[in-house]
């Protein structure tokens, strides 16, 4: 029968599994992310970096193209450390751009057109609500962070050997647990920012306000009151003093990585908060 | 007989203030309108049905699903249609039809199937494809519609589903109401404070007042019971006459100048109305002969 000549009848078949159902709204998600052709254009200008990288680590174990070009092997920078350390500072960066970009509209559309009962009278909890957008940040960013640097781990490991794998072994965790950290407080405040300013524009400058207002007020406050405390308002200073306490490069930062950790577990803890206090089917108007 | 929605001493309160007092009912109809004034409740406990809002005490169950302990359960059976503006503006009718059937646990192939159906199923098949912020008033409610049914509700909760409509679009709103209520199993509560809405789709009726339960009955027993309910309009000095039909036995009640209400007793003969009349002069300008209203009852009930 035409679809069109179809009365009203209801949906007699099997239910999907519940537990994962909140993933339907990341797969949404991602469709209306790639939707926009600036973003897939970013999104793969975001990989040139990952793509040099790799090309630079194939090369300099090709004995015939460094012979061909008379480069030396040992005047190449090595692959340690410091190397991903950097990788991490270039990738982090362009994430950090990306869940400016993306974030906004993940959460505010939904607000600002009133949507929430709707999706609260499915069976969707508010935390299976906010999981499934968080996971499309997590996922566009991991597919510029920790995927590629893990792929130059593994090409290096390839060329260099197992002997280097195995000193050098270390540095995936770091690779994986500094970028992941820093991609989910991006994404936590994100979606946080996004619940709380409805307008998209608004909610995107206010991210990239965060970390350069959080830096300007940061370096305001040490020298003014002759402290170095001031940085731990300052993101950016907080996530470099972790990296390079994962990466072992000391990068002469006076912060203690302790510290560090607690205020990425604060902006987390305070971004949930804010997230929990907005996400609701129906605004209270007191 | 299961309840569709049973409440047992359901309280809510916002802050201080208690929104529903302590309501107790168990409804079994197929269609339940749910009516009151503003401020009586009526969302109020369509929200604390569905979740949104915390019951402070008391117990109410959807279908014998508790609504403390198995919300998911209960949110699976239940189709919402809103009151308020609640799509997403930028996304095609099509694509957030289908993410709510999803969301509702049908499998993508199915909810995109279903998406398309009931867009068609509700008139919006030709617009499916735009995007839900270029929707008129009356297209948006039709979306509303699509999304809550989706799934293949057993309860499809309806709140103010003909709000800002024009009668041509309202007739249509409540044509796919009736049909979907006579299509198959489902149940039907509908929130609305446009007591025709009710009239035309519902068998029974809960009337809220201040967060209280001042009324409840089906309309049709309604009807019959007060089958000889007369309104008659009169020109003069109408004074003793309220007394004079009491006298006969009549329930009389003056409902504006020159205007009585009056529900007649077993026997009694229309003439004696002239009769009376007569005897004081006044003239019997109109009569109406009619059943109880809907209006009559929710006025009564809002007398309480």
């Amino acid at each position: 029968m035409a679809v069109y000549k179809r009365t009203y009848k209801n949906y007699a078949g099997a239910p999907t599994w519940t537990a994962w159902r909140f993933l339907v709204l990341t797969r949404f998600g991602l469709n209306r992310v790639f939707q926009s052709k600036m973003m897939i254009l970013f999104v793969g200008a975001c990989l040139f970096g990952p793509i040099l990288c790799i090309a630079f680590v194939y090369l300099s174990h090709n004995p015939p193209f460094l012979a061909a070009f008379s480069i030396p092997a040992n005047r190449l920078p090595p692959v340690n450390g410091r190397f991903f350390y950097f990788y991490s500072m270039v990738q982090g960066a362009l994430a950090y751009l990306l869940a400016a970009f993306v974030g906004p509209s993940l959460i505010s559309p939904d607000l600002a057109n009133g949507a929430m009962p709707l999706y609260f009278s499915r069976p969707l909890s508010r935390t299976k609500y906010v999981a499934g957008k968080l996971i499309v940040l997590l996922l566009l960013l991991s597919l510029i962070t920790w995927i590629p640097g893990s792929v130059v781990f593994l090409v290096q490991a390839s060329v260099a050997g197992w002997d280097w794998t195995k000193a050098n072994f270390w540095l995936e965790g770091s690779i994986v647990m500094g970028l992941v950290v820093w991609i989910l407080v991006l994404s936590l405040i994100a979606l946080a920012l996004s619940a709380w300013v409805k307008w998209k524009i608004a909610a995107g400058a206010l991210l990239l306000g965060v970390i350069f207002a959080g830096a300007g007020f940061g370096m305001a406050i040490n020298s003014l009151m002759r402290t170095s405390y001031g940085s731990l308002i300052d993101l950016s200073q907080v996530v470099h003093t972790i990296w390079s306490d994962l990466f072992r490069y000391d990068t002469g930062t006076d912060m203690s990585v302790g510290s560090a950790w607690v205020v990425l577990g604060l902006v987390s803890a305070l971004s949930v908060w804010l997230l929990a206090r907005r996400i609701r089917p129906f605004e209270v108007i007191k | 007989m299961q309840a569709v929605i049973e409440l047992d001493e359901l309280r809510v309160t916002f802050g201080k203030r208690a929104i529903l007092k302590d309501l107790s009912i168990a409804l079994f109809s197929r269609n339940i309108g749910l009516l009151g004034p503003n401020g009586a409740g009526k969302s109020t406990l369509i929200h604390t049905l569905l979740g949104f809002c915390p019951a402070d005490s008391g117990k109410a169950r959807i279908f014998g699903h508790d609504i403390r302990t198995e919300m998911d359960q209960i949110r699976a059976l239940v189709g919402y249609m809103p009151e308020n503006d609640s799509l997403v503006a930028d996304m095609s009718a099509v694509s957030f039809v289908r993410m709510m059937g999803e969301l509702s646990g049908l499998p993508p192939e199915a909810a995109l199937e279903r998406a398309h159906e009931v867009l068609f199923y509700v008139g919006l098949g030709e617009a499916r494809y735009r995007r839900l912020g270029t929707y008129s008033l009356g297209m948006k409610q039709l979306a509303k519609l699509a999304q809550a049914i989706v799934h293949g509700p057993r309860l499809l909760i309806l709140d103010e589903p003909t709000n800002g409509l024009d009668p041509v679009a309202r007739q249509r709103m409540i044509r796919l109401i009736r049909e979907m209520k006579d299509s198959g199993e489902m149940h039907l509560l509908l929130s609305s404070h446009l007591l025709r809405d009710v009239e035309e789709t519902c068998e029974d009726v809960l009337i809220l007042k201040q967060g209280q339960i001042v009324h409840y009955s089906n309309l049709a027993s309604e009807r019959r019971a007060n089958k000889r309910f007369v309104e008659i309009q009169t020109v003069g000095n109408d004074a003793g006459l309220t007394e004079a039909l009491a006298g006969l036995g009549c329930e009389c009640t003056a409902a504006g100048t020159g205007r009585f209400k009056m529900v007649l007793p077993e026997g009694f003969e229309l003439r004696e109305i002239y009769r009376v009349a007569a005897a004081r002069d006044l003239q019997l300008r109109r009569l109406n002969y009619r059943r109880d209203t809907l209006e009559d009852i929710f006025l009564k009930a809002m007398e309480h």
